[in-house]
């Protein structure tokens, strides 16, 4: 029952789409209150991983628990929120209509949709057209979306791309401050710098974890300051082993 | 259930149309101006402006909501927005009733206007009840968004999409009764409208400018039309998957 108290469990989880085996036997927990930087090049399976953490993936096999219940349970769906890849907002609203009707399914009030909007520095754009914003733009009000009502999981797919350094710093203080608070966040990313703010790191490469770690402990095995030169040994020691 | 969050998705997709006046526009007024146009082809045959127009009428809503419920819905699906709202509280029911209030409002607003002009303006005669011919034009509108519900399954593309209007529609409107009746059809084509809901539509109109004797057969079409409907809604809400590969 120790595994009650880790906001995520996985043990052995497999993943098959179509013939392909995209994820193989990885196990792994997140501890509550977190920010966990899941890593790795594009195609490893962090997006799939994350999709069955959110229960929209088909063909997960193994045991799965989010916040001690099956990930992707109905009772789950007022307490875990996943940001995907692509901005996943109406673009034919406004900033402040789509936040305002993503709100109002998880039962909160126009106050909740404003606090998530200055969150994430938007509240100067909020009569907007999505379709007319930026890219960075509209991962932002994606991002807005999914931090409304305090959620205690947040599976965050890649929500720093495309935005620049200074917006990039403001979103992981943010993850981090989110974190403080009592919040669980796994966060990917494919730009391995980008660990260095993450407490812990989990680090996939062709559907196998390679490592659960911290950012200093990754270094240190791997004798180098430079966290993509980190991740390179770690994938050819990985072959040769 | 949640009417609070049936009703929120109502105004949302209520308010990406009020985004859109251009496609509003053209849904509320071309019916009436194709009506306009029915009526001066055929000039000085009223008879036959009556026969083909209020069939014609109960047309308008299937074309309509097939084609904006089949684009929002492959919207939905391949702007990751579904994925989202799988995530959340809100039911597959709510998002359908939702989308259905929404494009409700417009369909009624579209046949409203249409019976307006049409019986109004252009005095087309309908021999029975138009309330009944309203009732009919509902059930239409619903089976419009059941086909284009399942139309957005079946699409990758919005160019995909649209090319199941002829492929689903057209062959309706080519055997429902209007082009030619039913029974003067060969066997083979007639046994093909059976499994058609336009072609119960437009005998409804038939029994319904026919009058009295035929009221029950007339009712028997709208049922069949309303299941129909319930079919392709209940069909298109399974391939609304929570989980997908």
């Amino acid at each position: 029952m120790e595994h009650a108290l880790a906001a995520v469990h996985a043990e052995r989880v497999r993943i098959v789409r179509g013939s392909v085996e995209v994820l193989r036997d990885v196990s792994f927990e997140l501890a509550r209150g977190s920010v966990t930087g899941l890593l790795g090049p594009s195609g490893c399976g962090k997006s799939t991983l994350m999709r069955a953490l959110v229960g929209v993936q088909l063909n997960v096999s193994g045991t799965l628990s989010v916040l001690g219940l099956r990930a992707g349970s109905a009772e789950l769906r007022h307490r875990v929120a996943y940001l995907t890849q692509a901005p996943s907002v109406y673009a034919d609203l406004t900033v402040r209509e789509n936040l305002a009707y993503f709100a109002s399914i998880l039962g909160l009030r126009a106050e909740d949709a404003q606090l998530a909007l200055r969150r994430v520095a938007l509240t100067a754009l909020e009569g907007q057209l999505v379709r007319r914003l930026s890219g960075g733009e509209k991962a932002r009000v994606s991002l807005a979306s999914a931090l409304l009502g305090d959620p205690e999981l947040l599976v965050l797919d890649e929500p720093t791309v495309g935005l620049d350094p200074l917006l990039r710093r403001e979103l992981w203080d943010l993850f981090g401050e989110l974190a403080a608070a009592g919040a669980t966040l796994l966060v990917s990313s494919h730009v391995m710098d980008e660990a260095r703010r993450c407490e812990q790191v989990l680090l996939l490469r062709e559907g196998e974890l390679l490592a659960h770690t911290t950012p200093a402990g990754l270094m240190a095995d791997t004798g180098t300051a430079d966290l993509d030169e980190a991740f390179l040994r770690l994938v050819a020691a990985g072959a040769r082993r | 259930m949640s009417a609070r969050r049936v009703g929120v998705t109502a105004r949302r997709v209520l308010e990406q149309l009020r985004h859109d006046p251009r496609t509003v526009a053209l849904v509320l007024f071309v019916p009436s101006m194709l009506m306009t146009l029915l009526r001066f082809v055929y000039e000085g045959r009223p008879r036959v402006f009556d026969a083909a127009g209020a069939p014609l009428l109960s047309l308008f809503p299937l074309t309509t909501m097939f084609l904006i419920t089949s684009i929002a819905l492959l919207r939905e699906r391949s702007g990751g927005t579904l994925e989202r709202l799988l995530t959340t509280p809100l039911a597959k029911l709510e998002l359908l009733l939702g989308y259905g209030l929404a494009f409700g409002v417009l369909a009624v607003m579209q046949v409203g206007l249409a019976f307006g002009v049409s019986l109004g303006a252009l005095g087309l005669h309908v021999a029975a009840s138009k309330l009944v011919l309203a009732l009919l034009c509902v059930l239409v509108a619903l089976l419009g968004m059941g086909l284009g519900l399942l139309a957005s399954a079946f699409a990758r593309s919005e160019f995909q999409v649209v090319q199941f209007f002829p492929a689903t529609i057209i062959p309706q409107l080519l055997l429902c009764g209007l082009l030619t009746p039913r029974q003067h059809m060969q066997t083979v084509l007639h046994a093909i409208s059976d499994a058609m809901p336009m072609a119960y539509a437009v005998d409804a109109v038939h029994h319904l400018s026919r009058q009295s004797a035929l009221v029950g057969a007339m009712w028997g079409d709208l049922a069949i039309v309303a299941a129909f409907a319930l079919g392709a809604i209940g069909l298109g809400a399974l391939t609304l998957r929570r989980q997908t590969e």
